[in-house]
C-alpha cells in the first residue's frame, strides 16, 4: 500500500475506547473475519437494530476510508478485534491527535495508518471535513504526507511513521515474517541468558 | 550512566536493535486466555508452526466463563466454543492450562502472581491491557494485540518501540478509609486518560513503599487507564517476601533483582510528584476512568467530564453523588478481586445487611482467593449480608458472560473501566474501592465508607 485517496468521516469524540469500537459481546468469535458489521455497534444501531441516522457511519459516502476522530483514539482494552473491525469496514487510515499505544500497534499490524496531527491542526481539519464531507484526502505513505483539500480549503502536513513500519506497510511485509527471519538471533539470546 | 528499572530490564531483554527507535525484545512469560488467543493459534496452524516455548506460556479461561455452576457445561454456545478452542490449542501445543474448574483457575492477572509465575525483572505479556498488573513485582509487563500473541507464540519475541519513562512519586500517609484503588483513581484523574501514553511508569514514594503486593497490583493494574504502556514498582523486601512464599529462592537471585532497581540519579522523561495525604475516597462520575472525584465533592469538581459522558450517566443535575440510589454492586476483577479486597468488604458487611433493592455480586479473582475466603469464613459473612459469593472470573467487569448490569441500572464497581456499555448495554458504572462499594451495598446509595470504619 502506497497511497490512500478518499473522503473523510468525522467522529468528534475524545477518548474513543475499544469497547465502543467493538463491544465485548462480539468478542466470542474465534476467527478474524466479519467484525466490520459490528464496528461502533452501540452508536451505529438503535435498540431496535435499525441504523442510527445521526451516526456518521450511516450517513457518510460509501467507501469512505479515512476516519477523523478526537484525541486518545483506541484507549482501553487491547482487543485487536477493534483494528479488525475498522479494517473489515474499509477504513485504511485514522487521523487523530494521539493514539493509545496498544491500538496503534494493532492498527499497524493490520495496515491501518495512524496519523497524528497537533491538536489545533486536528481541530481545523475536523471542523472543515465535518461541514464539507466532500473534501478530498490524499495520504502518501512514501512521503508521509496527508493533504486535505477542496475548492476553498487546503491543508497539508507530514506525519510521523516509524521507518521500519513504513517499509512493512509499503512492501506488504508482516512483523511475524520479520521475526521468523531472525529466529537464530532469538536462539542466540536464549543461549547467552539463562532464563 | 544511571538507569531506571525500566531501562535496565528492557536493555537486558534486547535480542536485536533494529532501528534507532525499535528493538526486538525477548519475552520471558506469556499469559494467554480464551478471548484473544484463538486467532493467533489459527495463524500458527496455517503455517504449520509449533509454540516455540510452551513452558513459558501459561493459559487460563477467565473472560468468557460463567461465575455460577462452573461444574456444568457452559450454556452459551459461542462462549463454550471459545473455551473448548483454548483447551484444544493448549493440548495441541503442550501448554499448561488452568481451565474452568481447575483448582488454580482464575483471572490471568490474579493467578500469575499468586502461583509464583510472575517474578521480578521479567518481561511479561498477555493479550490483555491489564497485564500492567504484574509490574507490581518490578517486571516489565504490558498488554498486546492478537497478532503479537502470535508473534510471541512462534518466536518468543516482539518488535517494539523503545519506551519513554515516567516517574510518579506519591509521598505522605494515606488517610483512614483511603485505599490503593483511591490512589489509582486519584493519579488517573490527575494525569488524564492519555497522560502517560508512550511511557512506562515507575511508581515510587512512601505510599508505594508501604503498600502490600496486592495494593501495588491494584495501582499498576490501572496504569493503562492513564494511557501508560505499563506501570511498575521497584523491588524491595515486600516483593521478595511475597515471591519467597511461593518459590524456592536463592540469596544470589534476590541480589540480582535488587540491582535492577532504578539508580538514584536515573533520569526519567517525565517526573510527577503528588501528595498522598490529601487523597480522599474516590468515585468516578463519567464514562472515562479519569473522571474520579473525592466522593464528598460535587460532580463538577472533575474537569474531565464531557456532556456526552454525563448524559449517558444521567448525572448532569446532581450536585454530589452522596445519597444517590444505586441498583448493583460488583466486587471483583483483576483490579480488586484479591483476598485483601474481600477481607475489606467483609469487614464492612459483617453483622450488616445489604439494602433490599441492591443486587450485590462478590466475584473472587481465583479459586485460590475463593478457597482462602471460605477458610476465613468470609463467605458466611457475605451470605448473611445478602451478598452473592460467586465462582471466579472476569464477570461483570466486561460483561462477556451472563453477569451483565441491566440497561439504565447504576452500578458501583471495583473494576477498572466505566466506559459506555462496558458492564452491559446501557449500564452505568461508578468505579470505586471495595470499601466504598461495600458501604454503598449496605446503605443502598452512595455513601462515605468511613462511617462504617472503626
Amino acid at each position: 500500500m502506497k497511497m490512500i485517496q478518499s473522503r473523510g468521516m468525522v467522529l468528534n469524540v475524545e477518548n474513543i475506547d475499544t469497547d465502543q469500537i467493538i463491544p465485548a459481546k462480539f468478542l466470542k468469535a474465534t476467527s478474524r473475519e466479519g467484525f466490520g458489521e459490528h464496528l461502533f455497534s452501540n452508536w451505529r444501531y438503535l435498540e431496535n437494530g435499525e441504523p442510527n441516522q445521526d451516526f456518521i457511519l450511516n450517513t457518510a459516502a460509501k467507501n469512505t476510508a479515512v476516519l477523523i476522530a478526537g484525541n486518545n483514539f483506541g484507549c482501553g482494552s487491547s482487543r485487536e478485534h477493534a483494528a479488525w473491525a475498522i479494517s473489515d469496514y474499509g477504513i485504511r487510515a485514522i487521523i487523530s491527535s494521539q493514539f493509545a499505544d496498544i491500538f496503534k500497534g494493532n492498527a499497524l499490524n493490520n495496515d491501518i495508518v495512524p496519523i497524528e496531527l497537533d491538536p489545533e491542526e486536528l481541530k481545523l481539519v475536523m471542523g472543515y471535513v465535518e461541514k464539507h464531507p466532500e473534501a478530498n484526502i490524499d495520504i502518501d505513505i512514501e512521503t508521509q504526507s496527508v493533504k486535505v483539500y477542496n475548492d476553498d480549503f487546503s491543508f497539508e502536513k507530514t506525519f510521523a511513521l516509524d521507518p521500519l513500519k513504513k517499509k512493512f506497510i509499503m512492501e506488504d511485509i508482516s512483523e511475524l515474517e520479520y521475526l521468523l527471519s531472525i529466529k537464530k538471533d532469538v536462539q542466540a539470546f536464549e543461549e547467552l541468558n539463562v532464563l | 550512566m544511571p538507569r531506571t528499572i525500566i531501562d535496565k530490564i528492557w536493555d537486558q531483554h534486547v535480542v536485536k536493535t533494529v532501528t534507532d527507535a525499535v528493538d526486538v525484545l525477548y519475552i520471558d512469560t506469556h499469559y494467554i486466555h480464551e478471548v484473544t488467543s484463538p486467532q493467533a493459534f489459527t495463524g500458527l496452524d496455517k503455517r504449520g508452526l509449533k509454540v516455540l516455548r510452551p513452558k513459558q506460556t501459561i493459559a487460563t479461561a477467565d473472560h468468557n466463563i460463567p461465575t455460577k455452576n462452573q461444574h456444568l457445561p457452559i450454556e452459551n454456545k459461542l462462549s463454550s466454543n471459545q473455551v473448548a478452542t483454548l483447551v484444544q490449542n493448549c493440548a495441541n501445543h503442550n501448554i499448561e492450562l488452568f481451565g474452568v474448574g481447575h483448582e488454580k483457575n482464575g483471572i490471568v492477572h490474579v493467578i500469575g502472581p499468586e502461583n509464583g509465575f510472575t517474578l521480578p525483572g521479567m518481561t511479561i505479556v498477555c493479550g490483555d491491557s491489564h497485564t500492567s498488573t504484574h509490574g507490581a513485582f518490578g517486571a516489565l509487563a504490558f498488554g498486546i494485540g492478537t497478532s503479537q500473541v502470535e508473534h510471541v507464540l512462534t518466536t518468543q519475541a516482539l518488535l517494539l518501540s523503545r519506551p519513554k519513562t515516567m516517574k510518579i512519586t506519591v509521598n505522605g500517609a494515606l488517610q483512614k478509609g483511603v485505599t490503593a484503588k483511591d490512589a489509582a483513581l486519584y493519579i488517573i484523574a490527575h494525569l488524564g486518560a492519555e497522560g502517560a501514553t508512550g511511557h512506562f511508569v515507575e511508581f515510587t514514594g512512601t505510599v508505594f513503599e508501604n503498600f502490600s503486593m496486592e495494593e501495588r497490583m491494584t495501582v499498576c493494574n490501572m496504569s493503562i487507564e492513564m494511557g501508560a504502556r505499563g506501570g511498575m514498582v521497584g523491588i524491595d523486601a515486600t516483593t521478595i517476601e511475597y515471591v519467597q512464599a511461593r518459590i524456592d529462592l536463592k540469596e544470589e537471585r534476590k541480589n540480582t533483582w535488587l540491582n535492577l532497581n532504578s539508580d538514584t540519579d536515573a533520569e526519567f522523561d517525565q517526573t510527577i510528584e503528588l501528595d498522598g495525604s490529601v487523597i480522599a475516597p474516590m468515585i468516578t462520575t463519567g464514562t472515562s476512568p479519569d473522571t474520579g472525584i473525592d466522593l464528598t465533592k460535587s460532580i463538577a469538581s472533575s474537569s474531565r467530564n464531557n456532556p456526552k459522558g454525563l448524559k449517558y450517566m444521567q448525572l448532569e443535575t446532581e450536585k454530589t453523588l452522596l445519597g444517590k440510589k444505586i441498583d448493583y454492586v460488583f466486587i471483583g476483577s483483576c483490579t480488586n478481586g484479591r483476598i485483601e479486597d474481600l477481607r475489606q468488604v467483609a469487614e464492612i458487611a459483617k453483622d450488616r445487611q445489604k439494602a433490599e433493592h441492591v443486587t450485590v455480586w462478590v466475584v473472587p479473582g481465583s479459586n485460590d482467593v475463593r478457597n482462602q475466603a471460605k477458610k476465613e469464613g468470609l463467605d458466611l459473612i457475605f451470605e448473611a449480608a445478602g451478598f452473592e459469593f460467586r465462582e471466579p472470573g472476569c464477570s461483570a467487569c466486561l460483561a462477556m458472560n451472563d453477569d451483565k448490569i441491566p440497561s439504565g441500572a447504576l452500578c458501583v464497581s471495583t473494576s477498572n473501566r466505566n466506559f459506555e456499555g462496558r458492564q452491559g448495554d446501557g449500564a452505568r458504572t461508578l468505579l470505586a474501592s471495595p470499601i466504598t462499594a461495600a458501604a454503598a451495598a449496605i446503605k443502598g446509595e452512595i455513601t462515605d465508607p468511613r462511617i462504617y470504619l472503626n
